[in-house]
């Protein structure tokens, strides 16, 4: 628990972590980041609270004016 | 001639208990009486002490700057540069359109079921509410043995709900529809942390159940025998926060804590693959972006950031000057687009992920915004606050 740890436990736990972490693969931000904004214009079509939703299609825009499936 | 003597005192050395001349010692402001030989280690020691703890700081700093050079080679672009020519968005138009009431006093946290329309929520005053957000019944409630509930879940079958705080644990109680239940009656305690609970979720079934608390660890629990799967060591102070990726990803998940850092972990083997500490204080909520392969935080310092995955960095930052107030609560739209975040500031703000601008600010709560979810459709999303209600905005 890091609430039990002394301060040099937790300097050593963080240090064994960051010799892991420079090891680690990484992209591009060109690459991945072009990726990210396909998916949200894959997506965009599909996203009720970015396009909107007719009034009577969405449950909570008309109070009590839908039937419950 | 003059002659001074020195009073010796001859007895048992306060360390090593051996009878010898002693030598009056001050201790953290009390009186010690210490053999010459123990006073002379103890000098050695805290040298020794102290130079392991300043080698380790100046290793940690200097593989930091490391790990940095390593994650800029990667940065080529900014992501908004890359969303350049994407459709600016136009002008959001989002109200209240259900304001739960109920709760007698801060909601801290709230969870949707699957089925798209119940809620439960958690409160400062112990209560535990499963609301029908289209009608705004309450159908369930129950009264915590403590104050703070600040962490609810809905099972995925939707017959279950978990919540703890302050009681240090994490309790599951099964929902069923009798008339007169008694749910306090049926309740199963699945966590014991040493410290409080801040955030739960059961995983792609109702069978576990990850926890994340102010003791510094998270946790994998096993629901029907309370059972410890696996523990999650690495945050230096309280986690605050956390978020499973979306089934598809893989068994992993994301924690934000007063360290400032995010941690992503290895849900089988315990370890964390990915750390990020660029906020400046506190974050105090965690989630993926829907694919997967990003993550967003909010935080004490008043920002939010989107976090890429594979990039292994920070990629965006939502802030503006007059934003001064902590986010406690974020969550994406369906397609990642939007990011709706709670602040401490009674407002809830509307980023465009791609272009790192503000598009609307919502107004309506009577105090902070404490916690925030999307419908799991994403039709609309809950905002839950201090203002003891929560309100649904479409």
């Amino acid at each position: 628990m890091a609430q039990d740890m002394t301060e040099k436990e937790l300097l050593k736990m963080e240090l064994d972590q960051l010799k892991k972490e420079v090891k680690n693969e990484r992209q591009m931000v060109s690459k991945t980041g072009k990726e990210i904004k396909e998916y949200i214009e894959s997506m965009a079509g599909e996203d009720p609270l970015l396009k909107g939703v007719p009034e009577d299609k969405n449950p909570f825009k008309e109070k009590g004016g839908c039937t419950i499936s | 001639m003059d002659q001074t003597f020195l009073a010796i005192v001859f007895g048992p050395c306060d360390k090593c208990s051996k009878e010898k001349p002693l030598r009056p010692v001050s201790v953290k402001s009390e009186q010690r009486s210490y053999c010459s030989l123990c006073v002379e280690m103890m000098a050695t020691e805290g040298l020794h002490e102290n130079e392991t703890l300043a080698s380790l700081k100046s290793e940690a700093e200097s593989l930091k700057g490391k790990l940095e050079e390593e994650r800029a080679k990667l940065h080529d672009v900014e992501l908004h540069q890359v969303a350049e020519r994407v459709e600016a968005l136009g002008q959001f138009v989002m109200k209240t359109r259900r304001t739960l009431k109920g709760h007698g006093n801060k909601v801290l946290c709230m969870d949707w079921c699957k089925d798209k329309r119940r809620i439960v929520s958690s409160s400062q005053d112990g209560k535990v509410i499963v609301w029908d957000s289209f009608t705004t019944n309450k159908e369930h409630a129950v009264t915590m043995p403590c104050t703070w509930v600040m962490a609810c879940a809905y099972a995925p079958s939707g017959c279950a709900i978990a919540c703890g705080g302050l009681d240090n644990k994490c309790s599951v109680y099964p929902l069923t529809f009798e008339k007169n239940e008694n749910m306090a009656a049926k309740k199963k305690s699945v966590a014991m942390h040493t410290n409080y609970l801040s955030a739960c979720s059961f995983t792609n079934s109702d069978m576990q159940i990850l926890t994340a608390s102010g003791d510094g660890t998270c946790a994998l629990w096993d629901v029907e025998s309370g059972q410890l799967l696996q523990s999650f060591h690495g945050h230096g102070a309280d986690v605050l926060c956390l978020d499973l990726a979306p089934s598809e990803t893989g068994n992993t998940f994301v924690s934000g804590g007063c360290d400032k850092k995010a941690m992503v972990w290895d849900m089988r083997s315990g370890q964390c693959v990915q750390s990020f500490e660029t906020h400046d204080s506190d974050i105090n909520s965690v989630r993926y972006y829907p694919s997967g392969d990003a993550f967003a935080s909010g935080s004490d310092d008043a920002t939010c950031r989107l976090y890429d995955l594979r990039a292994d960095r920070e990629v965006a930052i939502y802030s503006k000057e007059s934003i001064i107030f902590g986010a406690s609560s974020v969550d994406f739209s369906l397609s990642g687009r939007l990011l709706f975040a709670g602040y401490n500031d009674y407002t809830i703000n509307v980023w465009d992920v791609l272009k790192g601008s503000r598009v609307s600010i919502l107004f309506g709560h009577e105090n902070r915004v404490s916690t925030l979810r999307v419908s799991p459709d994403g039709t609309a999303f809950c905002s839950g606050s201090w203002d003891h209600t929560l309100r649904i905005w479409a």
